[in-house]
């Protein structure tokens, strides 16, 4: 079982939090600062297993990581996981939202953090994984943005182009992130 | 009239189409206005880029933020409420708390657009838990969701459901979910699969009725839903391994078959939790295991196959004995591969499995001894960590050295006090290891653990002390340089003392050891006159008070010895000077905070005042004095004073003596005379007396023995004194409103001196760093201490230096005499010191038990609940019900719902059978060994062998599929050879039996859960008495004459589909007795008699007495159960009338109805529905005929003749269904009354089949 999903950046912000078990917002902001203690702190050549943090933690509990860029992706799991699994896991993560982006960045982290909750929603349910396949995982997503267009129609029209005046003052998105290769892992990407 | 009004009238008219117009107008603006209000609204992004462009004033910007939010919710369109639940869920994640808008969150989640339901869906996933109220608004919206035809709004749903689901929603949409198992869209199927895990988490009553479909998820045809039910059942198997047991065989299969790499980590890892379970399941795999490790490129699969080979390995090594070097050195040798992998998680994780084996296998492990060490040195900590994990197993007589020296450099260059801690600890595990087993030279080991006492900030301070001591107890041989060594600290204390607070507290613990062992081996002190100095100058300020008790203890001892020595050589001056030094000094630690330190302090010091004025008077007393302190001490068993046993009529909760109010005023003078001679009597006291647990290896006795005696001595001499302080203490004790009477005087008890020794203890033991706190320095913080603490530290470095050099002569000295004595052969270097490895003293009668510890499975109490047995058969009330308040909307849909969920036969019954089949089997093999292998023998092998030949052919899955009905032993012991042919054999033979048994079974299972649905209207009691099954409780009329009647019925032979048993009951209503009575049967080709032998086609009863009756059972075999047949025959009988005797004949048609070769099957209103438009059943046939017979009546005869089942019923329309008996096609029809005349259809796969039962139905129905 994964007990919980976070992404949060270089400065412990959070991009996005998934509790497959039930934490105040309180405790939910409280782990967060801890494994960001935790985590920052090493460096980027070292493993990406940590025996859990007291409040996440117990016993059973690991912590399995990995850092892109800005960000860290972080899954709580218990022993039923195989940790080499689990990093595949965060690995397709990532890539699928890369495609589902085109080039992700923290910033479509920030402004989208629905579609993220979205597309990990495909991978993982209820603390258990869903879907590993990416094509299926990338064919559903379509499907559901197909659907979305249809819905959001003429009703959702003016409320797109005042969104869109909005954007204009935006500065152009910078899109300083791109996914790193990972070394060591081209092993790994063959085995799913 | 008209003129009247006209004008008022017409005003108004006026009026009211301004009123229109205006109100128009207002409504026309209002639209506009909140459109546009709409269009400004702030949208998630707006909310996002306002947090972040105010950065400074963040918390206010959000809390007007929420405020807006809140105005939006109470607009009407479900836009604008999505839109602002979007913000909010985003506010969640910030670490706001939303759980007021849960009601909001349901609106939105009921919207009809897929957009704002996602959105409130992710809402409620995010913010709604166990505690959420309006959760239970949301059953019949989630059940609609989830039965919803677009896929994504069921997908949604179910995905949020997994994460707030409650024990009631559980309970309520259970049916609902495991309805969705047969979804056609492996999208919704696989998450239907994985929600029933948490369904069953909360609900676990569902568990049981909701396996078996479950298990068959397992052969679904999409990977995606298969991996998803392997998964639920690895995460139940988990926690309650020895239920699944039995899916063993099933895993087994798909893990030989299978090629999804996912699932095959969860299977392995399931079977690593089976495998302690169940040794020869263990060694079944290890052959597959190893095959996959072999081949296998995928790292994580890999990885997954060592864990689990290396639990078979742990399983097998417990119990038999067998020979597994090949697959340890596998594994280790993959291992070594990993470890040595440039990739620090293949090197994490390569130590974790090592460390594994290691617990069996120490050996292998130790090949790998360099790699491991080198991974000391890695760069990544947790890396470390887990080599030192593995140091355990690579430690012995011969390397201990040097891999302490190793871990001893470690300690100085880490950084972070964590794994400098860890460190530390690891080295005084691996040397402690079993008694010190690892050491052979004990002095290293003491400069070893002085030198750790230097490492700044450790936390072990206590662990260092105790092993020192420990040591020294243990190994008499050391004690001369051990008492060196601390004779050293304790000159030093000032520098160990100058750190922090909290470093001092922890270091300082030595020197409670250092100043222990200075004192308690004083003939070993070199100096004693210096150290006892040192150890007066101890500070009360800087020294936590638990050790300063012990200084003022062991100042004492070595005053003793000293004064011993001084008198003994008539040596006045010294005496002199020492009394001096004494009494000039003492009074100092008379000020110490700490109690107990105080008390002792405040003891010795009006001894020595007694002491003083009789060496005054040149009088010797220093041998008095020594008795105090003597005593040889030794390791005492940690659990000890819990192992004495209680002797009988000892009750430890009652007064020893009488209480102690009213022997508080008599002088205890008389009673320390008596016992003053009595010190050395300790194990008395320790048996009796002896204060609750004694944890520490700390003599307890000993403790006694002191306090005892001092404060006899005390009272001896200074009675007055004592006296005096006595009253003053209860003066105050009886101020004191914390006081409890009693206990407060204890310690001058001689009989009460266990509290006193307890006390002592707790304060040389580490446990009340609470009271050091008084002790600190307030305020004496900063530049000036950091700096004085430098300085120490360097000098304190120096002397280290100068020591080690000391030491390494010494450590030099022994390795050469070692070396000298055996350079080759370990036991003979170990003996350098004698050590006194005992468990240590154990009180007489204690039991050695070690079961003390138990080990609690970590099982939470929501896995308890499903530790539930899978295998037995379902009691007919487990059924998943649908939520109780939906009783009327869901009945029709019951059949539906208890069709998947209807209960299966017992599987026991057919097990047993198997296993009877299967010893025969294994009588077959023993007969094969013993080489009198019979032509039979080897005929049935042969058959075996092509009818799994077969099997493998045609089908091979169906021996997965039969499941528990597996006989696990014989699976597990069969050898790989036969195996797969027997599993195919099994298959077969199982499906055999099942149709076999399955017969009768099924009708005593399904038939009352289909009399039980409510929209059977025959349960409702309109059924006059009570309601038969099976058909051959109901008689028909075969033929009569006024003699004989003859009835019978007819019903399926349960062991051949395609015949039929037809009783005949013949009874005699005549006066006279029959006599050769035959039934003679007519064959046709496609009905014949089943013959028992010979050739005779008739049957024959010699004789019925009048009004007597028999029954014939007559077997009649059919050619095509599709037809219904008519045969005829006749009965000849001779009637003995007096003498006569007439010959009778009377001819007959037997009837036997298609309809007799059918089952009775339930099927949902749905299914029904799709079946009907499906080409599986396309053809049909009509039929209509009459009958005033009520409607109700015709269905039951229909329900209870032909075996149909209702799927539906409307006034005068009721929906039918069965199966065929053989091959379990489907058979639909339709019955409508209208009037007197009732229409007949049928659909089914076969024409002659639906024609002929839609005849027979009409002869039922038309049938007065």
């Amino acid at each position: 079982m994964i007990k919980a999903i976070l992404v949060f950046n270089n400065h412990g912000k959070p991009r996005l939090l998934k509790f497959y078990q039930h934490y105040s917002e309180e405790q939910q902001q409280q782990i967060v600062r801890e494994t960001f203690q935790l985590v920052s702190k090493r460096d980027d050549n070292v493993c990406n297993f940590l025996e859990g943090g007291t409040l996440i933690g117990g016993n059973d509990y690991r912590l399995i990581y990995r850092h892109y860029a800005t960000l860290y992706f972080i899954f709580c799991v218990d022993s039923s996981e195989s940790e080499l699994g689990i990093l595949d896991l965060i690995q397709v993560f990532v890539e699928t939202l890369d495609r589902c982006f085109e080039n992700v960045c923290e910033l479509d982290l920030i402004f989208h953090v629905d579609k993220v909750h979205h597309i990990l929603g495909e991978l993982v349910m209820g603390g258990m994984v869903l879907e590993t396949n990416m094509s299926e995982i990338l064919l559903r997503i379509q499907e559901q943005e197909k659907l979305e267009k249809q819905e959001a129609g003429i009703s959702a029209a003016p409320a797109r182009a005042v969104s869109a005046v909005k954007s204009m003052n935006l500065p152009q998105q910078i899109k300083d992130l791109k996914l790193p290769d990972l070394p060591g892992l081209s092993n790994l990407k063959n085995a799913f | 009239m008209s003129e009247a009004t006209g004008r008022p009238v017409h005003v108004r008219l006026f009026d009211t189409s301004q009123l229109i117009f205006q109100t128009f107008e207002e409504m026309a603006l209002k639209n506009i206005r909140s459109n546009l209000d709409r269009l400004f609204d702030k949208s998630l992004t707006d909310l996002i880029r306002g947090i972040r462009n105010n950065k400074d004033n963040e918390a206010r910007y959000i809390a007007s933020c929420i405020e807006e939010i809140k105005m939006e919710l109470k607009q009407d369109s479900t836009f604008i409420k999505a839109n602002a639940i979007e913000k909010l869920a985003y506010l969640q994640m910030l670490g706001y708390d939303i759980s007021w808008a849960s009601f909001n969150i349901i609106e939105v989640m009921v919207s009809t657009k897929y957009t704002e339901k996602r959105i409130g869906y992710l809402a409620a996933a995010q913010s709604f838990h166990d505690s959420t109220e309006v959760l239970m608004l949301t059953t019949n919206l989630i059940r609609k969701d989830i039965n919803s035809a677009n896929m994504y709004d069921c997908g949604v749903a179910l995905g949020g459901l997994a994460c707030f689901v409650t024990p009631d929603l559980a309970r309520d949409l259970a049916s609902d979910i495991v309805n969705l198992l047969t979804s056609s869209r492996p999208y919704i199927r696989k998450r239907a699969v994985l929600l029933l895990y948490k369904i069953f988490l909360k609900y676990p009553d569902a568990l049981r009725p909701t396996f078996p479909r479950l298990k068959e998820k397992l052969e679904d045809a999409d990977p995606g839903v298969q991996s998803a039910a392997v998964n639920v059942i690895c995460e139940l198997a988990r926690k309650n391994p020895k239920n699944y047991l039995t899916l063993a065989p099933v895993f087994f299969k798909l893990m030989t078959t299978s090629s999804n790499n996912w699932m095959l980590i969860k299977i392995i890892k399931l079977f690593g939790a089976l495998v302690p379970l169940e040794p020869r399941l263990g060694k079944k795999l290890l052959e597959p295991l190893t095959n996959l490790i072999n081949s296998t490129s995928a790292m994580s699969l890999l990885y997954e196959c060592i864990n689990t080979v290396i639990a078979v390995l742990i399983s097998t090594s417990a119990g038999t004995p067998g020979d597994h070097t090949t697959s340890i050195q596998l594994c280790v040798q993959k291992l070594g591969l990993l470890i040595e992998d440039a990739d620090q998680n293949l090197k994490y994780l390569g130590l974790l499995a090592m460390g594994k084996i290691l617990q069996t296998h120490p050996k292998a492990v130790q090949a790998h001894k360099d790699i491991v060490l080198r991974c000391l040195d890695d760069r990544d900590e947790s890396i470390r960590i887990r080599s030192l994990d593995l140091l355990y197993g690579m430690v012995s007589k011969k390397n201990i050295m040097e891999i302490v020296k190793k871990l001893m450099e470690h300690v100085e260059h880490a950084e972070g006090s964590h794994y400098r801690d860890e460190l530390l600890s690891r080295i005084i595990s691996i040397c402690s290891y079993n008694n010190y087993q690892y050491i052979t030279n004990f002095e290293w080991y003491i400069s070893v653990l002085v030198e750790l006492t230097k490492v700044e900030g450790t936390k072990h301070g206590a662990k260092i002390a105790e092993q020192i001591q420990d040591v020294t107890v243990r190994v008499e041989s050391i004690r001369h340089f051990s008492v060196s060594q601390m004779a050293l600290l304790v000159e030093n204390a000032n520098l160990l003392l100058s750190g922090s607070a909290q470093q001092r507290s922890n270091i300082s613990e030595v020197l409670l050891a250092a100043a222990w062992i200075c004192g308690e081996y004083s003939e070993n002190v070199r100096d004693k006159p210096s150290v006892l100095e040192a150890m007066l100058k101890a500070k009360p300020s800087l020294m936590p008070g638990h050790i300063l008790s012990v200084y003022v203890q062991n100042i004492g001892k070595l005053y003793a010895a000293l004064i011993s020595k001084a008198e003994e050589e008539e040596d006045w001056d010294a005496v002199d000077s020492l009394d001096n030094l004494m009494m000039s000094k003492l009074p100092e630690l008379e000020l110490a905070e700490h109690l107990e330190a105080q008390e002792r302090a405040c003891t010795l010091m009006a001894m020595l005042k007694v002491i003083e004025m009789y060496h005054s008077r040149k009088e010797k007393v220093a041998e008095e004095v020594a008795r105090l302190y003597e005593g040889e001490l030794n390791p005492v068993a940690t659990k000890a004073q819990r192992k004495v046993p209680v002797p009988d009529g000892l009750d430890l909760d009652s007064w020893i003596g009488d209480e102690w109010e009213e022997s508080a005023s008599e002088s205890s003078e008389d009673e320390t005379e008596k016992n003053f001679g009595q010190m050395k009597v300790r194990s008395e006291f320790a048996n009796f007396g002896g204060p609750p647990k004694y944890d520490s290896e700390e003599e307890p006795e000993k403790g006694y023995q002191k306090m005892k005696t001092k404060k006899k001595e005390h009272d001896e001499i200074t009675s007055a004194e004592l006296e005096k302080r006595r009253q003053q203490r209860e003066r105050e004790i009886q101020s004191n409103p914390y006081y409890v009477k009693g206990t407060a005087a204890a310690p001058k008890r001689p009989n009460e001196f266990p509290v006193a020794p307890k006390r002592e203890e707790n304060g040389e033991s580490s446990q009340n760093l609470s009271i050091q706190s008084p002790l600190e320095i307030p305020g004496v913080v900063g530049l000036s201490r950091y700096m004085e603490q430098q300085d120490s530290t360097l000098t304190w470095k120096n002397a280290k230096k100068e020591k080690k050099k000391e030491k390494t002569k010494k450590g030099k000295g022994k390795k050469k005499r070692a070396a000298e004595e055996s350079s080759s052969d370990e036991d003979e270097v170990a003996i350098v010191h004698q050590v006194n490895r005992n468990d240590g003293e154990m009180p007489e009668n204690a039991k050695s038990t070690d079961d003390e510890d138990e080990k609690t499975n970590g099982l939470t109490d929501e896995f308890k609940a499903l530790d539930v047995n899978l295998d037995e058969p379902l009691r007919p009330d487990e059924i998943v019900r649908g939520p109780q308040a939906y009783v009327r909307q869901s009945a029709n849909a019951r059949p539906f719902m208890q069709g998947p969920l209807q209960p299966r036969p017992p599987t026991t019954g057919p097990q047993k059978v198997i296993t009877q089949e299967q010893t025969t089997k294994k009588k077959v093999a023993k007969k094969k060994k013993n080489d009198v292998e019979t032509v039979e023998s080897a005929e049935k092998k042969m058959k075996k062998k092509k009818k799994a030949k077969a099997q493998l052919s045609n089908g091979a899955t169906s021996a997965a599929t039969s499941g528990n009905v597996f006989d696990m032993d014989n699976w597990l012991d069969e050898e790989n050879v036969v195996e797969e042919a027997a599993d195919a054999l099994k298959g077969e033979k199982k499906s055999k039996k099942k149709k076999k048994l399955g017969v009768p079974s099924r009708e005593a299972y399904e038939e009352p859960s289909g009399v039980c649905t409510p929209s059977n209207p025959f349960q409702e009691g309109d059924t006059p008495g009570p309601s038969p099954i099976g058909s051959h409780s109901h008689l028909s009329s075969l033929a009569s004459n006024g003699d004989l009647k003859a009835d019978y019925s007819i019903s399926v032979c349960p062991d051949d589909p395609s015949t039929c048993l037809v009783k005949i009951s013949l009874s005699n209503e005549g006066t006279n007795e029959m006599k050769g009575i035959e039934i003679n049967l007519c064959e046709t080709l496609n009905a014949r008699m089943a013959k028992d032998g010979d050739g005779d086609s008739s049957l024959k009863v010699s004789s019925i007495s009048p009004n007597d009756s028999t029954i014939l059972p007559l077997r009649v075999t059919v050619a095509s159960t599709a037809l219904s047949q008519k045969i005829r025959g006749s009965l000849t009988y001779f009637v003995q009338d007096g003498d006569n005797s007439n010959s009778e004949k009377l001819d007959f048609k037997l009837s036997i109805p298609a309809t007799t070769f059918l089952l009775s099957a339930t099927i949902g209103k749905e299914s029904y529905g799709v079946l009907l438009s499906s080409d599986e059943i396309d053809l049909s046939a009509s039929a209509t005929c009459s009958s005033p017979v009520p409607f109700k009546q015709i269905v039951q005869r229909i329900t209870q003749k032909a075996r149909f089942t209702v799927v539906e019923e409307v006034s005068g329309a009721a929906s039918l269904y069965a199966t065929t008996n053989i091959d379990n096609r489907p058979v639909a029809v339709l019955v409508k009354k209208t009037g007197d005349s009732i229409q007949i259809n049928g659909k089914s796969g076969d024409q002659q089949m639906i024609s002929s039962i839609v005849d027979d139905l009409r002869e039922l129905c038309s049938k007065k």
